[in-house]
């Protein structure tokens, strides 16, 4: 068992591991564009526009409705398929590659994005108003509200909503298994291929995935902890 | 455009009827694994908040393991792990439940449900007023009736919306089963677009599930609101809504 | 329009990160599914190997072409072709007539029969839908045998279709299923290897070119009829000089041309 997992020629302990790295770095790209997507819709919903409004709610319908497993399929497939053909509207005929890696941060990205939209927008709806008109009453102009004032409370109120979204985006990464990107799950798979030892990879993933959630609820925990620094408490 | 309408009508006569088929075992597993689930939750939430450890430490040690890793890592190591042991599951006579992908997708969703069910019913018990629970004492309930009749109830009204969301959740994530063999509505898909190569049976997948999540929401908003009605933002129009003038300018001598 | 166009590229090549390549090089990318030995397999440290493989090498050897060799999903394997994420499929494809509707053949560079593989304990003597009844028999999806399974099989047994034929073994293997049809040479690979002893080939070659096509040929897209040629040339060429025949012993002690 233990020359199973040994690094090197023989164990498949630095394959996993590389899978793992992998992992987390899908993780991490998603988080960095999920946020975007996040601040992107929930501005949308926020803005007073019936239109935006109506996009925004749409958009979080359906990624609320449809699994991750058919969101990530339909950009892996027709990410392509659908460049492809607005480049050619453009007069582009060359090649475009979305590679897995991407196709999957999209995917993975756009659920994170339509979650965190909901908890971005409860976050700003939670900053007392009378702050909002004080800052106008001292005439900061809109940009210079959100920068100074919202800005730096909404991670407050959003932290514990967007920690639970992290830990189900690291449990999420390993649906991108499916479209054969070697990641954690997909190198536990081509192990017990060559080894046929499923119980052993499949229970030593789990305890890798394991791992990396309890890492991560520590450090939001912290997090969440320095947020509250100079919050008065009850 | 006719050509592309006869097309999707094409799609839709060649593989609608075998996707709604995949609906029903959608549901079917997603209904079954909720409900057993569900009977799981509530002991499990009792252990986890009990002051013994002989009981909350494996029930912590359940709900840490099944919450913090992902459901498709779960049902590769319940499906692809028991079979390698089937020589010990034929001598426990269990090896019937285990040789089926269906039980083992049943399986695996039930015990990870089970887990996040309990974390939420937890928390519905941990939000009980102690208010309340003070005040049945008082009157002399405790244990058994103290549960059934006070904390129950009230934490399952505390915890109805989370709840909701697993449902849904639960939903979405049945579609993992389609990997083990499982025809669901995903694996029914997945068929459909190896044969075809359109993309647009993903699209009809899409709205199936649209059409299961958005339905189950509205029936949710309605028990919601028939057991919540406290929850609900009062409609201040109402005439007979308004509170008196006395109570809102507190008078002053 | 053209310059707009080209901006706009730059901009989402630059918004997801994505390579762009453009088709002034003469790259081939061709993809392998990377787990079907011993024709294709994806290696403990990531490379491919496997007959396909060195075929694929030795065909670009003798267009003189740039080719990379990446791993593909079987179940997504001709979609991605017609998604043009490569430019040819060299992954035990048998050439059939319904898939000649979507995409295009070489000429074959293989072909071997398809064979049921029956576990030793399912009493399986008769192969035949008769014979099979009340069984689970299993293949791979989206290949000729899981097709033929659906034609002949659905009404008497219960069909279990994998996306890869790892998992039918394993299953075969674990008495999930009864019975698995597969490439005889594919399940000769699993029949003789650790987990093998469960199980034994059962009832004839099947060959029927109405189901099982004409030998395996590299997948294309209809359009690339000159990379057809080339890569027809290129198929003669290594029959030609012994460089088949080379790799054929490498693997198989028969010919399967």
């Amino acid at each position: 068992m233990w020359e199973l997992l040994s690094f090197g020629d023989k164990g498949w302990g630095d394959d996993l591991a590389l899978g793992a790295i992998l992992t987390l770095q899908l993780a991490f790209a998603s988080l960095g564009l999920g946020l975007v997507f996040g601040l992107a819709t929930a501005g949308m919903k926020l803005s007073g526009n019936r239109v935006l409004l109506g996009l925004a709610n749409g958009f979080t319908t359906a990624i609320r409705g449809i699994p991750d497993l058919l969101t990530l399929f339909l950009i892996y497939f027709g990410s392509q398929f659908a460049i492809q053909t607005l480049l050619s509207l453009f007069g582009y005929e060359g090649q475009v590659e979305v590679n897995g890696f991407w196709a999957g941060v999209l995917a993975l990205s756009l659920v994170f994005g339509g979650y965190s939209s909901e908890v971005f927008r409860g976050a700003f709806l939670a900053i007392p108003k009378g702050q909002i008109e004080a800052a106008k009453a001292v005439g900061m102009p809109p940009a210079l509200i959100f920068r100074r004032v919202l800005l730096p409370q909404v991670w407050r109120y959003a932290l514990p909503g967007l920690g639970n979204l992290w830990l189900s985006l690291i449990k999420d990464t390993s649906l991108i298994s499916v479209i054969a990107l070697d990641e954690l799950l997909r190198k536990t798979f081509i192990a017990v291929g060559i080894t046929k030892e499923p119980f052993l990879f499949y229970g030593i993933a789990c305890l890798i995935y394991l791992a990396i959630t309890t890492v991560s609820t520590g450090v939001i925990m912290r997090l969440e902890a320095w947020s509250e620094r100079g919050v008065r408490r009850a | 455009m006719e050509d592309y309408l006869a097309m999707l009508a094409d799609l839709a006569v060649r593989y609608g009827p075998r996707l709604l088929g995949g609906v029903v075992v959608t549901l079917q597993l997603v209904g079954i694994s909720l409900a057993l689930g569900g009977m799981m939750s509530v002991p499990l939430a009792l252990a986890r908040l009990s002051r013994n450890p002989v009981l909350r430490l494996p029930a912590f040690a359940y709900v840490f393991f099944f919450r913090g890793t992902p459901l498709l890592a779960q049902i590769y190591l319940i499906y692809y792990g028991s079979g390698q042991f089937r020589a010990a599951f034929e001598q426990a006579g269990l090896w019937w439940f285990f040789r089926d992908a269906w039980y083992c997708a049943l399986l695996a969703f039930t015990l990870n449900t089970g887990a996040y069910t309990a974390e939420i019913v937890r928390g519905g018990i941990q939000g009980v007023p102690l208010g309340d629970i003070e005040a049945a004492r008082a009157c002399g309930m405790s244990g058994f009736t103290l549960y059934r009749r006070i904390i129950l109830p009230t934490a399952y009204r505390i915890a109805l919306p989370a709840y909701g969301n697993e449902i849904i959740l639960m939903v979405k994530s049945s579609s993992i089963a389609s990997i083990i063999t499982i025809f669901d509505l995903m694996g029914e898909t997945k068929l459909a677009f190896s044969r075809s190569f359109r993309l647009e049976v993903y699209l009809m997948a899409a709205a199936l599930y649209l059409v299961i999540t958005l339905s189950f929401e509205w029936v949710w908003a309605r028990l919601e609101r028939w057991l919540n009605p406290q929850r609900e933002a009062p409609d201040l129009k109402a005439p007979d809504l308004q509170p008196p003038a006395a109570l809102v300018e507190p008078q002053r001598q | 329009m053209k310059k707009f166009g080209t901006l706009m590229l730059a901009a989402a090549a630059l918004a997801l990160g994505m390579g762009a390549a453009t088709a002034a090089e003469t790259t081939i990318r061709i993809a392998t599914e990377g787990a079907y030995p011993p024709f294709n397999q994806k290696n403990a440290d990531g490379t491919l190997s496997g007959f396909d493989v060195d075929i694929a090498n030795a065909l670009c050897e003798k267009m003189k072409a740039k080719c990379t060799i990446v791993a593909q999903d079987w179940d997504g394997i001709i979609p991605g072709l017609l998604a043009k994420k490569y430019d040819a499929i060299v992954a035990s494809m048998s050439i059939t007539e319904e898939r000649k509707k979507t995409i295009d053949f070489s000429d074959k560079y293989y072909n071997t029969p398809a064979r049921f593989a029956v576990g030793k304990t399912s009493g399986i003597t008769d192969v035949s839908p008769e014979g099979m009844k009340g069984k689970t028999i299993g293949a791979q999806s989206s290949t000729i045998h899981a097709n033929y399974l659906e034609a002949k099989y659905k009404g008497t047994a219960t069909i279990k279709l994998y996306a890869t034929i790892d998992e039918a073994n394993a299953d075969l293997a674990a008495g999930r299923i009864d019975a698995h049809l597969a490439d005889s040479i594919v399940e000769l690979a699993f029949l003789d290897g650790k987990d093998g002893g469960c199980c034994a080939f059962a009832g004839p070659d099947f060959k029927d070119p109405a189901f099982f096509g004409d030998g395996v040929g590299v997948g294309l897209r209809k359009e690339d009829g000159k990379l057809k040629a080339e890569i027809n040339a290129a198929i003669k060429a290594i029959l030609a000089d012994g460089t088949y025949k080379k790799l054929n012993d490498k693997y198989f002690p028969f010919s399967i041309y």
